[in-house]
């Protein structure tokens, strides 16, 4: 099919050659998607005022002399860290919520496709927050400098990759429960409260103490903010987010998939 | 073109839509008849691969839905006009649908522009649409890709006088110049105009199918007679399947010949005899909605 094309005045086409979209089409769809609504927009327009927010408090409560660009940088990464995940369920629960469901999968009806589409949609997002974070920690290094702090552009680069990983750990995890749940306030609610009742049964349960090293992700994942994550820390990290992450994002998928539309 | 093959769809004990059976052919108009809740939407969900049948199939241009490509340029679906978000606009709506399927942009302004939904309204944002305006956006976003196959469930609904006149012309057109429609209705009257073949589906049966023509023509006779419950007796004793109607007469399933024979051997005086028409369809139609007890009475 290189040179026969159709006229394009024909009111149909007889023999059409379609073929489908590309895994990357879909992932540019599913990004317009992420800011095609106000309240889309919104989230993203918070998650970067949350990072500048947070450099310009560390201006004023952190000592001048220590004023560096990894101390802007480091803060941060854990709002923006909280919010990822609420990014990460709506992009799965819109769908749902919204019902669009019904027209996106009309389109795609190979589901898994706009699933891996999403995933990958708000993995992109969890790393451009990362860039954000880069960026406000510049601009607070900056205005360190100008402000009479000492403004060192020291920086670990190991912290570049901990910190995509929490982010996009964060992130996935989010949309996880989301794909798990298919339910907006049911998901962030979960997911917001598990750490909360981590620290409460942990606290109450000597038992619980030790498997909680392994499982509660907001222990097992603040090694990442630091310049150094041993194996033993690794090893943590990667039972937490098996458990997390991986689980609900398999049983999620699962459930999509034969999920009824309607 | 669609076939259906022996869909079943099963909620626990409540079977939803049992062994439906029907084709639409290229260059035809169908409409898919039946009351609300009769199974019109789980079999048209069935066809797009939305809800997985409990048994039976269903293909959509030689395959099932699902294993399309990219169906969005071959068929072209609209489920249900108020699944948009409520938040993006009209023309983002199709935009992210043109993304997807791979159609150039300017078709976006050319089938906002068809379905009659000027700039101002394409700019806004879905919530603020009435249900008539959804309906037009759903048909924009059903011929996005140009598609051979239309899928409409209720289409109609919401649309005004003008609108749903202007839509039948347009569905005409479509099947005209070979396309395949499928459009679903609660009302007789709006299939009618626009349809070559009818699927009467009742309490997820279908309990007729064919041409429009044909089924209009033996839909029955209607007869009415001086004393009513004579009538009525006489029918009975002649065992001809008889239903009344809402003004008075009686829809029989049998000729005009039969019925006259019945009333003439009972001495009766008759005020009307004749084949029922459109009637006796909207009769047919009515009866559907009383229950599960029609499936006899149709048959």
């Amino acid at each position: 099919m290189t040179t026969a094309t159709a006229p394009t005045t024909a009111p149909r086409r007889h023999e059409p050659v379609v073929s489908g979209p590309s895994l990357a089409r879909l992932t540019g769809v599913e990004l317009r998607k992420l800011a095609d609504t106000r309240a889309g927009r919104w989230l993203l327009v918070t998650i970067g005022l949350i990072a500048a927010a947070i450099v310009v408090v560390q201006l004023f409560v952190v000592e001048p002399e220590d004023q560096s660009f990894t101390a802007f940088f480091t803060p941060s990464l854990l709002p923006v860290g909280l919010l990822l995940p609420v990014l990460g369920i709506l992009s799965i629960t819109g769908e749902w919520s919204q019902r669009t469901a019904l027209t996106t999968f009309a389109l795609v009806p190979r589901r898994q496709r706009v699933i891996v589409a999403k995933l990958a949609a708000v993995v992109l997002a969890a790393l451009g927050s990362v860039l954000v974070s880069l960026v406000v920690a510049a601009v607070g290094t900056l205005a360190a400098r100008a402000t009479g702090g000492a403004g060192a552009w020291t920086f670990d680069w190991q912290l570049l990759p901990y910190a995509a990983v929490f982010q996009v750990a964060n992130v996935l995890m989010g949309a996880g429960f989301g794909l798990l749940l298919l339910n907006t306030p049911l998901a962030i609610v979960t997911y917001l409260l598990l750490p909360t009742v981590w620290s409460v049964l942990s606290a109450m349960i000597t038992a619980l103490r030790e498997p909680a090293g392994w499982l509660d992700t907001s222990l097992t994942m603040e090694p990442l903010l630091g310049p150094d994550v041993t194996a033993g820390q690794w090893g943590r990290l990667g039972v937490s987010l098996a458990v997390w992450m991986v689980l609900p994002l398999a049983a999620g998928l699962l459930r999509t998939l034969r999920r009824e539309v309607s | 073109m669609i076939e259906v093959d022996h869909l079943t769809k099963r909620y626990g004990p409540h079977t939803a839509v049992e062994d439906v059976t029907f084709r639409c052919e290229t260059g035809t108009v169908t409409g898919f008849l039946g009351p609300n809740g009769a199974g019109k939407s789980t079999t048209m969900r069935m066809i797009c691969g939305m809800t997985p049948p409990s048994s039976g199939g269903a293909t959509v241009a030689g395959r099932p839905y699902r294993e399309l490509p990219n169906p969005g340029r071959e068929i072209g679906v609209l489920l249900d006009a108020s699944a948009q978000h409520a938040g993006r606009t009209g023309r983002e709506t199709l935009t992210l649908a043109a993304r997807t399927m791979g159609v150039d942009r300017g078709q976006v302004a050319a089938k906002l522009d068809l379905v009659g939904l000027n700039d101002t309204a394409a700019r806004r944002r879905v919530g603020a649409y009435s249900l008539g305006m959804r309906q037009r956006l759903g048909l924009a976003l059903a011929l996005l890709g140009d598609p051979r196959v239309l899928i409409l469930d209720e289409p109609a609904n919401g649309l005004d006088p003008e609108g749903i006149f202007w839509m039948r012309g347009l569905l005409r057109d479509f099947a005209d110049r070979g396309g395949t429609v499928l459009l679903s209705s609660h009302l007789l009257r709006e299939v009618e105009a626009v349809a070559d073949r009818l699927v009467v589906i009742g309490g997820g049966t279908v309990v007729a199918q064919g041409g429009k023509d044909e089924l209009l023509a033996g839909a029955g006779t209607l007869v009415r007679a001086r004393d009513q419950h004579a009538l009525r007796l006489t029918l009975d004793r002649a065992a001809l399947p008889a239903t009344a109607g809402a003004d008075g007469g009686f829809v029989v399933r049998a000729e005009p010949g039969e019925v006259g024979q019945a009333a003439a051997d009972a001495g009766l005086v008759l005020t009307e005899l004749r084949p029922a028409g459109a009637g006796g369809l909207e009769q047919l139609f009515l009866t559907l909605t009383a229950g599960a007890s029609t499936k006899e009475a149709v048959r």
